[in-house]
């Protein structure tokens, strides 16, 4: 029994019907063609899901589309503006806080949020945060880096 | 003077990834496509008594269900690597008399959505009667367990030995010290993050079939799928494997659901797609590891090494995987050595099966188990002869005078200097103050530990003949061809495959300053059969070494055809010419302003006008290299942690790594590698474990159990390097992918066991989770 959802997503609103079991992430995937946002585990473990909802870091595999019924989703296909990069992709492709680039989207919309809550973190307050985000390629370390250089750019 | 090689430049492939463009199998969709599922068995060890799929089939949006019996056609798995008696089981993609492991494969279901399909799985009834499961890599060999296969007696696969015996014995014999240490070198699961794909388009009037598939290797899946599985001409078999997130390893082999979602793309003319999901992807990926381990270690008085004997059960599954017999055999017991001189070494293994999934190569793929077997054995070793654990390596270090060096069990090192490596590593993590820092927290009572591992790995696979003569059914060789437009811009191709390791960027610094031209107008491509015809991939640290060896010999051709137009438009003779590689230009010896430009002479080429006559029209090099021997990257790490003395929990307090692996060709690459193996690494020490019940349930079904590092278990990790170029290869490159992984799990191992040397500890298996420490600790 589809539902109907209206959802902004990138500043683009959709109207779309699906099935209540359908998972944020899937409508973004195959309802919207926005494949940025990957799929890397199926228990909410790896975070390379991570979207924005309402401003806040969801894993998108644990919200059903039509929980985001009337809610703002930014996606990784959102976050550069007329061209211009975000701080935190530029970090990430400065300090090479990427291998294979499957976990970055999800990492770097993890990193968004957390330098919106708290824009000048410790490593240590880094590595918590990234707690949620599994990548298998860097060892986390050049993503601190990335991080570290997006804080200091705003 | 190069202008690329060498620096830290920014990696060219990042826009696409980091905006949410990488073009990932999963991300693929093509009109009419459809989705295919697969039903995988629930019990270890069953026989299938039938198989009823009426109910699924009649589900609305199922197209299709097939059992072993429609893809009787397709061929059984092949072994690509055969030791000498190996007994390789029939596999075939679909299992109709007996299933071997969880998650082996009984049925497939096509659907209009991924939805209905696993709707549909649920459907199908399989009648099962479950059967006695063997997991354990030793015990499968004993009287009473099970059979995998009924007609493999013991559940022995294979078996193989190198070393010198005799003297081996005699060393043994004759000791001050014989250190003796039973181990286990865990399951472990490569958990890329991307969970493997596949999609197959079929042409019915070409003939022709596509394949997008998250291989490590497309060519090599292409002759696989070609020879032995689908009996599609190779030349009408295109494999595409477009950005991929992820191998070590586990992306090598070729897939039976490489060989389904063909068959059944050809047999309903219509794409098919199949996406593992992370459960399904920790059931069917090949597994890593899995050696259960007899070591023992003879040193003489003055704490020389005499002897190295090890003996090891290595667990390969329920099947034989494409290369699962190289893993413990030629890429283990040869490594023995270690970077010491040792005069004997004797290694035997048995290959066994069990009802768990298959295992193959993972990040290090055979070098970190016999690392992990020499630096505990050493480690031990010095705090029974009461001798600091880096003074005892230094005191047994093949010494940099005497290579290249002939080890007791077959290598070859080709170059190297230990020495330097640990005079580093002691200088970088400031190790008298280490041990300062450690007594004074043993004061306090703290368990504070520090670990050391030396170890050494060949790289860099493998000269074809050596290949050929150990059992491997094809060669090593690396391809790479410079395509130079009429335009001066440059496409090249290479056969080995990036998914992670920067090759987009890493390739073209190498061609870049082999023609002196603008890395700006140079694309690389790779990853598509129907564009690079043949290569083997990239695994085994290779694609630098044999990969960048072979651009290095196009690179040669092309400049050679240069110099040799050059000659003719400047009347000079082709000896007289010089190319410059700085300045991209060839000029005339003694008189510079005498050149030609790349951008002139290939224009040239294309257009003809003025050749000489020897000269064809066209600027296109290919080349083949066939690498001369493995490279023999090697590397020193030092750690110091802390134990919890309430919990058994490990910290790393911190952590420095020394790798030497030759030139590089781009120092923050290469560091991301060492640092990225250091955590996969690390993982194996503290926290992986691809871990199976008695009966053969696999414990670590998915991320929530299989304890993947998270960001804050690490320290910031200090990576230094030294560099001992190797001396045959023209890049001077040794392989860098996989040394991090080797040398960590055995520092921090080390580690552990210094932290706990006061309770009297002196072996603990990994990994070392804080249950398995406490536990330790109690004894």
């Amino acid at each position: 029994m589809k539902q109907s959802v209206t959802i902004t997503v990138n500043g683009v609103t959709h109207t779309h019907d699906v099935e209540p079991r359908v998972l944020l992430a899937y409508f973004l995937r195959d309802s919207l063609g926005l494949t940025g946002t990957n799929v890397g585990c199926d228990t909410s473990q790896c975070g390379a899901c991570t979207v924005l909802l309402n401003g806040e870091a969801v894993k998108s595999c644990t919200v059903l589309a039509v929980q985001a019924d009337g809610a703002q989703v930014t996606t990784i296909e959102g976050l550069a503006q007329n061209g211009q990069l975000h701080r935190v992709q530029e970090g990430f492709w400065e300090k090479h806080g990427l291998q294979c680039g499957f976990c970055t989207p999800g990492m770097i919309m993890t990193a968004v949020d957390l330098l919106n809550r708290n824009p000048h973190p410790s490593e240590a307050e880094i590595r918590h945060g990234l707690e949620g985000n599994i990548c298998r390629c860097t060892g986390y370390q050049n993503i601190v880096r990335a991080i570290q250089y997006a804080a200091e750019k705003a | 003077m190069a202008k690329y090689v060498g620096t830290s430049m920014k990696r060219r492939e990042d826009p696409r990834f980091i905006q949410g463009h990488g073009s990932y199998v999963a991300n693929l969709s093509l009109p009419n496509m459809a989705y295919m599922a697969i039903k995988r068995s629930p019990y270890a060890h069953a026989r299938i008594k039938g198989i009823n799929t009426a109910k699924a089939a009649s589900l609305p949006g199922v197209v299709a269900v097939f059992t072993g019996k429609d893809m009787a056609d397709v061929g059984n798995l092949p072994s690509g690597w055969n030791v000498p008696g190996i007994k390789v089981p029939v596999q075939k993609v679909l299992q109709s008399d007996k299933v071997r492991h969880v998650g082996d494969r009984v049925a497939v279901v096509v659907a209009e959505s991924p939805y209905i399909a696993a709707d549909a799985l649920e459907l199908i009834e399989v009648d099962y009667e479950p059967l006695p499961a063997v997991t354990d890599a030793k015990k499968a060999m004993e009287k009473g367990a099970p059979l995998v296969h009924d007609e493999i007696a013991d559940n022995v696969s294979y078996t193989w030995s190198l070393g010198n015996k005799d003297e081996l014995e005699k060393a043994l014999a004759s000791a001050h010290k014989v250190i003796e240490i039973d181990l286990v070198n865990q399951r472990l699961i490569a958990t890329a993050l991307e969970p493997r794909a596949a999609v197959a388009q079929w042409d019915a009037f070409k003939g022709e079939m596509t394949l997008w598939t998250t291989s490590q290797n497309p060519n090599l899946t292409r002759v696989v799928l070609s020879a032995f599985l689908l009996g599609i001409p190779e030349h009408k078999l295109r494999v595409i494997a477009p950005d991929v997130g992820g191998g070590f390893g586990s992306k090598i082999p070729t897939y039976p659901e490489e060989a389904m979602v063909p068959w059944v793309a050809r047999k309903l003319r219509r794409p098919i797609k199949w996406v593992a999901s992370r459960s399904e992807s920790n059931l069917s990926d090949t597994q890593g590891r899995d050696h259960v381990t007899k070591c023992k270690l003879a040193v003489d008085k003055e704490g020389h090494i005499t002897g190295l004997y090890v003996a090891t059960w290595a667990n390969n599954g329920a099947y034989i995987s494409l290369v699962a017999s190289l893993i413990p055999t030629a890429f283990y017991i040869t490594l023995l050595s270690g970077l010491y001189k040792i005069p004997a070494i004797y290694g035997e293994m048995w290959g066994t099966l069990t009802n768990t999934v298959w295992v193959d190569a993972y990040r290090g793929a055979g070098r970190p188990e016999a690392a992990y077997v020499v630096e505990r054995l050493v480690d031990n070793a010095a705090r029974e002869l009461g001798m600091d654990p880096v003074e005892f390596r230094r005191k047994n270090f093949i010494p940099a005078s005497e290579f290249p060096y002939q080890t007791p069990v077959a290598l070859q090192y080709d170059s190297g200097n230990y020495q330097a490596l640990m005079d580093k590593a002691v200088e970088l993590s400031n190790y008298a103050a280490l041990r300062a820092e450690q007594a004074e927290a043993r004061k306090q009572g703290r368990l504070v530990g520090i670990g050391i591992g030396a170890c050494i790995e060949a790289s860099g696979p493998a000269p074809s003949k050596v290949a050929g003569a150990l059992g491997g059914v094809t060669g090593f060789w690396e391809s790479g061809s410079i395509r130079v437009h009429a335009t001066g811009k440059v496409t090249v191709l290479t056969g080995a495959h990036t998914h992670g390791q920067g090759h987009e960027t890493t390739m073209a610094q190498i061609v870049a300053d082999e023609l002196g031209i603008d890395i700006n107008d140079i694309d690389l491509v790779h990853g598509d059969t129907a564009v690079i015809p043949n290569g083997m991939g990239t695994y085994g640290s290779r694609s630098t070494s044999v990969g960048g060896s072979a651009l290095v010999r196009s690179a040669q051709k092309v400049r050679a055809k240069l110099m040799k137009i050059a000659a003719h438009q400047l009347e000079a003779a082709v000896e007289d010419m010089v190319y410059d590689q700085n300045a991209g230009k060839v000029h005339v010896k003694g008189a510079p302003d005498k050149a030609k430009s790349f951008g002139e002479l290939a224009f040239a080429a294309y257009t003809a006008h003025n050749l000489p006559a020897d000269v064809e029209p066209g600027l296109e090099e290919d080349a083949y290299y066939d690498p001369a021997n493995f490279t023999f990257p090697n590397s020193v790490h030092i750690a110091m942690v802390e134990v919890d003395k309430e919990t058994g929990a490990t910290q790393i307090l911190k952590y420095v790594a020394v790798d030497d692996v030759g030139k590089v060709i781009n120092p923050m690459i290469v560091e991301g590698q060492v640092v990225g193996g250091i955590a996969q690494g690390v993982g194996q020490a503290l926290t992986e474990h691809g871990a199976y019940s008695a009966d053969g349930q696999l414990l670590a079904a998915n991320l929530m159990e299989y304890a993947a590092p998270r960001a804050s278990l690490f320290p910031s990790i200090v990576a230094g390097r030294t560099e001992t170029p190797s001396p045959h290869n023209p890049l001077g490159v040794k392989g860098v992918g996989e040394m991090g992984t080797i040398t960590s799990t055995p520092t921090i191992a080390n580690a552990v066991v210094d932290a706990l040397a006061p309770l009297g500890v002196k072996h603990v298996d990994l990994p070392l989770t804080a249950a398995a420490v406490w536990k330790a600790m109690q004894k």
